[in-house]
């Protein structure tokens, strides 16, 4: 975008403006590995066109293990694509898809604070991108629910397989889902919000 | 899908006039909602005016930096500067304390039905 001509920034369509009564947004993070569907989903259930969101990092941030680099550190585009549920004349609804390198998931300040919960979207075919990111969303105490996503090709395994093959608690739902379906990836929404439904219904202790 | 570029700090030291981002208000969310409450003039600064343009109706932070094609940061401290100048509103997200409301949780539920 160039700031300096007299190009005028393009905003949101006419369809997509949201009525002036909305009053407070909360918001769901989508968790994955690359290729797994994320942006699929977020593009299924959204009632706008994804959009892009970014932010910079610096390498030296990252935790890159060349010290030598800390003095030159180099800024870093990172990408998130998001969309958007109007739940009512009050409340909107935005859903994110982390970006892709695994590494940025976590440092992306303010991507999971103050969110509702997470979806952990898997693909069957690649299990063990998705155990790393279990253990940091517990330690993070960020609900979640898994949704497998079913590519054509992918082998079918009875879920309570998966269950065990991803060291789920028995508590968490996991639950199966076509991303490229609105349908479906709105089911997967519901099942978060019927946990934490569930987990907000239950007396303390 | 996530990229690598390399980007010249330099425009964004511009931008933000080489104030330093640490300083900036820190409340704003990603989702935080953004309403302009004042006209774009000409005097001011380009991406304080276009932020004014297009926050007619309710954006989120995300949004305008999706708009703007900004960083997140960046457009969080033009955020800070506008609402320092009363030139926007910003409605604040419901924070999810350790558990969020119920009431608020059946609104999603409800909310997704419909879809």
């Amino acid at each position: 975008m160039d700031f300096s001509g007299s190009e005028p920034v393009r905003g949101p369509r006419e369809a997509e403006l949201l009525p002036a009564t909305v009053a407070a947004a909360v918001k769901v993070v989508i968790v994955g590995g690359f290729g797994v569907g994320k942006t699929t989903l977020v593009g299924s259930v959204s009632e706008i066109r994804p959009l892009t969101t970014e932010e910079t990092m610096t390498e030296a941030g990252v935790g890159i293990d060349d010290l030598a680099g800390v003095e030159r550190k180099s800024s870093t585009t990172v990408a998130m694509d998001f969309g958007r549920i109007t739940i009512s004349e009050e409340l909107v609804l935005y859903v994110f898809g982390t970006p892709g390198q695994e590494r940025f998931w976590f440092l992306w300040n303010g991507l999971f604070e103050g969110a509702l919960g997470a979806v952990v979207l898997v693909d069957t075919r690649r299990l063990e991108v998705s155990f790393d990111v279990l253990g940091r969303l517990e330690d993070r105490g960020v609900p979640f629910v898994v949704a497998v996503n079913s590519f054509p090709e992918s082998p079918g395994y009875p879920l309570d397989e998966l269950r065990a093959a991803l060291d789920l608690p028995p508590h968490v739902p996991i639950v199966e889902c076509d991303a490229r379906t609105r349908e479906s990836s709105r089911d997967v929404l519901m099942a978060l919000m019927r946990y934490l439904y569930e987990l907000a219904a239950q007396p303390v202790g | 899908m996530s990229n690598w570029e390399e980007v010249g700090p330099e425009r964004f030291f511009v931008i933000t006039r080489g104030r330093d981002r640490q300083h900036a208000v820190t409340d704003f969310d990603l989702v935080t909602l953004v309403v302009a409450r004042s006209r774009p003039e000409p005097t001011m600064q380009p991406e304080h005016a276009a932020i004014l343009r297009i926050c007619g109706s309710p954006l989120s932070v995300a949004e305008i930096s999706a708009y703007l094609s900004l960083p997140n940061s960046l457009v969080i401290v033009l955020l800070s500067e506008l609402l320092g100048t009363h030139k926007i509103e910003a409605r604040a997200p419901i924070p999810a304390a350790a558990l969020p409301d119920l009431s608020l949780l059946e609104a999603v539920i409800h909310g997704l039905q419909r879809l």
